[in-house]
């Protein structure tokens, strides 16, 4: 630990801060990274008529959507360890990913399966008789319904996303909150955590606007 | 042999027999009305001819060629299905627009998508020029369908009966050998229905061959070359419109055709 840091003003614990946000971004846009497509797939094998593997993705998305993500952490990060001795195990940066990667491809999953399911059987048939194959009718009729649809509650779990990172510091992923508790720990500095909820606002005001502007430029049709 | 000959189409779904053996003949050119109350099969049978269901027992025959035989053709690859429902165009009683899609790229989308496909298979293909000419096309259709000023409006933007009509021209952009109309006025408000009708109207003066399910008496009876009345399942009447419509036969036609006019006259 800094000791410097607690001689340190406004501006310097804002830098400080600022560099625990990138840490912060970093598990945000890792979780993208790996949950969006894999919750398209989690998504297509829930709807599959092959019915073992429906079951199987029903079974993960309940268990993972069922259990707190903060025991996941625990139990990716201390599990592997715990079973096969110490020295076992990932760092608590990959166990971070890959457990908010598969958390939120599950959720993302059931939004995407929403999206796709409440496109009529019309538009698909309307595809056919004009004899559209399969993918064309997915990738040239469906798709862009489905991401017109999805936007809003998209934009609710990927904001929810923001503030989840922060569960990443108690397997010790040094991210935002765990930045600004130093400042407590080394000195009774308390300011620098709350005033890591300005870091958190500002990004989703960002996020807010990003969405707004998708759903706008959506706006065009109705579906 | 006529332009198309259906015969014995049967359809079951779970339990219920929706068609008990229906046969139909048209000639090129032709239109034939299918009329009948909810439930009688109707909408399954056209579905049926455009491949959107799979009959249980039957054969289709258009223009010499067997297209369906239910001994043949109990699994379909999906590449030889596009292939036969290309000989038929269909209009949903519910339009089924793309909505993302402009009145114009609505048209010209699945032409345009086989173009492609062909133009990958065939390089002799003038790409440019085939491209050219499906627009072209579009342009005569959205004109013949009264829809030019509407060409680059969204199908949110549209009144029902232009909407319809939009899917008419749709349909019409693969120049299906027969246009088939399942009940294309019932989703709209009266006043709108004129203007469909219409449409349809024009396409018989060019001798289209079409079948259309309609609960449109008056114009069942004015457009049609031929009727059938359909009533759980079977054909219960068929033939020339004047005599299925001003002289019945059968009990469940007159007591169809009477239930129909106390409505109208409501």
């Amino acid at each position: 630990m800094n000791y410097l840091l607690l001689s340190a003003g406004f501006w310097e614990i804002s830098f400080d801060l600022l560099i625990g946000f990138f840490e912060t971004l970093k598990i945000f846009s890792v979780t993208l990274l790996i949950a969006l497509p894999l919750g398209l797939l989690i998504s297509f094998g829930t709807m599959s008529k092959i019915k073992i593997l429906q079951k199987a993705c029903a079974t993960v998305v309940w268990i993972i959507r069922g259990t707190p993500l903060m025991l996941q952490l625990i139990v990716v990060y201390y599990g592997p360890g715990l079973v096969f001795g110490t020295g076992a195990g990932l760092s608590a940066h990959v166990s971070t990913y890959i457990t908010f990667g598969i958390n939120y491809a599950c959720y993302f999953s059931e939004i995407f399966r929403g999206g796709i399911q409440s496109i009529t059987k019309g538009q698909y048939e309307a595809g056919y008789v004009l004899g559209m194959t399969k993918s064309q009718i997915f990738f040239k009729v469906v798709l862009l319904q489905v991401i017109k649809r999805i936007i809003p509650p998209m934009s609710n779990e990927i904001i929810t996303l923001v503030k989840d990172t922060s569960l990443a510091r108690i397997i010790t992923y040094y991210e935002l909150i765990f930045f600004a508790q130093r400042y407590i720990k080394n000195g009774g500095l308390l300011w620098p955590l709350f005033y890591t909820a300005v870091y958190y606002l500002v990004f989703t005001a960002i996020l807010t606007v990003i969405f707004n502007r998708i759903e706008k430029k959506l706006s065009y049709f109705k579906a | 042999m006529a332009y198309l000959e259906i015969k014995n189409f049967c359809k079951k779904f779970g339990n219920t027999e929706v068609l008990k053996g229906i046969d139909i003949s048209i000639e090129k050119g032709e239109v034939l009305s299918i009329i009948g109350s909810s439930g009688s099969g109707k909408t399954t049978f056209l579905r049926c001819i455009n491949f959107l269901e799979t009959p249980d027992s039957g054969t289709m025959i258009l223009d010499g060629e067997t297209l369906f035989d239910a001994e043949r053709d109990k699994k379909v690859k999906e590449s030889a299905l596009r292939t036969k429902r290309l000989n038929f165009g269909l209009v949903f009683q519910s339009f089924n627009l793309f909505p993302q899609y402009s009145v114009f790229d609505n048209i010209t989308l699945a032409p345009l998508l086989q173009l492609k496909e062909r133009a990958k298979k065939d390089k002799t293909i003038d790409y440019s020029e085939e491209k050219q000419k499906i627009l072209d096309d579009a342009e005569k259709l959205l004109a013949k369908t009264g829809l030019t000023d509407k060409k680059a409006a969204y199908p949110c933007e549209l009144s029902g009966g232009q909407q319809q009509r939009v899917a008419i021209a749709r349909a019409l952009a693969l120049k299906p050998k027969i246009l088939c109309f399942d009940e294309p006025t019932s989703a709209l408000d009266p006043e709108l229905t004129g203007e469909v009708l219409k449409v349809i109207r024009s396409l018989k003066g060019e001798d289209r061959t079409m079948i259309i399910v309609t609960h449109e008496m008056g114009f069942a009876k004015n457009v049609s070359d031929k009727v059938v009345f359909m009533a759980n399942g079977v054909i219960e009447e068929e033939g020339d419109p004047k005599e299925v419509f001003d002289n019945p036969k059968s009990e469940k036609l007159k007591a169809f055709l009477t239930g129909i006019n106390n409505k109208e006259g409501e």
